[in-house]
């Protein structure tokens, strides 16, 4: 299928060649990069609720590659507040871009601004449901990181309940030849839809509360905060935010080369002193958004294909 | 006042479309569910018959007109036990059973963070599974369920 055009919203909608197509795009792109390649180009950044990371890192991917950046960052600013429906505000900025990036609080508003705008939507991450781009960026990590898709195991630990980076790499890794393990207090374990969804595509996968046990087996450790917010009872909040902890000696009982995973940004549950480790991969991987962008941006408005 | 127990008999109707074996309290969320204020013709609604099956159920019947394969199907996702018999000349001429259809519209979608519920846009929900009931909806992603669906 090809991209030009085409809304990137959900990672529900990319099918496996979609997912390759995107991280060799990357691949290229990193290894040569291209600063003409979206000259003339208009990016139009609409953040709706602030999301400092996220923003610089699709700027910095559109100036890399030549293009050009106009938006907003924080609703509040915005005609939104004279109460402007989404619909309006994304027809209106549709005259003036090539591409539209679009941060939101609210569930499904990727789909609608995409319903409502010509040029192609990026989602940026809407409310509680979706980030494909963080999801892709994941995937072009645990890829340059262990040479490959298959063949991994694959362990989420955290906050696994509302964790929405989790359900998404989940659901992108079901693709792939994987084993799946899911470390979490019970309280924050993954929803049972989607556990049901790997057992009908076959992915194995091992529930479980105990980190120290399943570490030697893994590949991949992709760590996410707890938020205490997120416990309904803070006695058990402190007797648990430290089992769910990878400090250097939890490192002792993991393969040698196992790497670490985080959206970022991480509260204390990976400590500090792990961050020289060949094993921290989490800056390069905050890093591999700016090619993964970079390839989404050039692909949907058809500069490659 | 001594509570209704028995309601006078759904008069039999020449042409149209009779929907039987609605459970009874799903029975006017279906009503809802067919937009019946595009209807010209008289629609009787019925509750609370004693059923074999359901112990209570409902009954709708729509004078004039057959529904559409797509309105039909809708009902589905709220009754999927329900039989739709098409009536011409006070005879039953076709009788089916529901299935609920692919792709589902015309219901609010239960996450009060959906874009849907905070501004105009028609919902649109993809059938997940069929029994028990699962739609995603095409905005939020959100799951529901039969019980989380509101009319
Ligand atoms: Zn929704």
């Amino acid at each position: 299928m090809t991209f030009k055009g085409r809304d990137i919203i959900s990672i529900r909608d990319f099918s496996k060649d979609d997912i390759m197509k995107v991280l060799e795009t990357a691949q290229k792109l990193e290894k040569k990069p291209q600063p003409n390649l979206m000259k003339g180009a208009v990016m139009g950044c609409l953040f709706f609720e602030p999301s400092t990371r996220t923003r610089l890192s699709f700027t910095s991917a559109m100036e890399k590659l030549g293009g050009q950046v106009l938006g907003f960052e924080d609703a509040a600013v915005t005609s939104v507040q004279k109460g402007e429906t989404l619909w309006d505000t994304t027809k209106m900025v549709n005259n003036y871009v090539d591409v539209i990036v679009q941060r939101h609080p609210v569930e499904g508003a990727a789909r609608l601004a995409a319903n409502a705008a010509d040029v192609p939507v990026i989602n940026a991450g809407d409310g509680a449901n979706q980030h494909p781009t963080q999801t892709l960026l994941d995937l072009y990590t645990v890829q340059k990181e262990k040479g490959k898709l298959d063949g991994l195991n694959i362990g989420f630990v955290g906050d696994l309940k509302y964790g929405r980076t989790v359900h998404s790499l989940c659901m992108a890794m079901s693709h792939f030849k994987t084993k799946l393990y899911f470390v979490a207090p019970e309280a924050l374990q993954m929803p049972e839809y989607y556990l049901a969804d790997l057992q009908k595509k076959k992915v194995p996968y091992v529930v479980t509360g105990d980190l120290d046990k399943v570490a030697p087996e893994l590949d991949i450790i992709y760590m996410t905060r707890i938020q205490k917010e997120r416990f309904p009872d803070p006695v058990e909040y402190n007797r648990l935010k430290d089992s769910y902890r990878i400090d250097k000696q939890l490192l002792k009982r993991t393969k040698k080369d196992v790497r670490i995973l985080h959206p970022l940004p991480r509260i204390n549950e990976i400590s500090t002193d792990l961050d020289d480790t060949p094993n921290a991969a989490y800056f390069r991987q905050a890093a591999n958004g700016v090619p993964v962008r970079q390839a989404l941006i050039a692909l949907v408005t058809g500069r490659l294909s | 006042m001594k509570p209704a127990e028995h309601i006078i008999p759904v008069p039999a109707i020449e042409e149209g479309t009779v929907i039987d074996h609605l459970p009874s309290r799903e029975t006017l969320k279906v009503m809802r569910l067919l937009n019946p204020q595009e209807f010209e013709h008289p629609i009787t609604v019925a509750l609370n018959l004693d059923s074999k099956k359901l112990g209570k159920k409902g009954v709708i019947k729509v004078n004039n007109r057959s529904l559409t394969k797509d309105e039909v199907d809708k009902i589905a996702i709220l009754a999927p036990q329900a039989t739709v018999s098409i009536i011409k000349n006070y005879k039953v001429v076709q009788k089916n059973r529901v299935h609920a259809p692919k792709s589902i519209s015309g219901i609010p979608c239960s996450n009060p963070n959906c874009i849907t519920n905070k501004e105009p846009a028609e919902t649109q929900f993809e059938l997940v599974q069929e029994s028990p009931l699962r739609i995603r909806c095409h905005f939020c992603e959100r799951i529901m369920s039969r019980k989380d669906i509101a009319l």
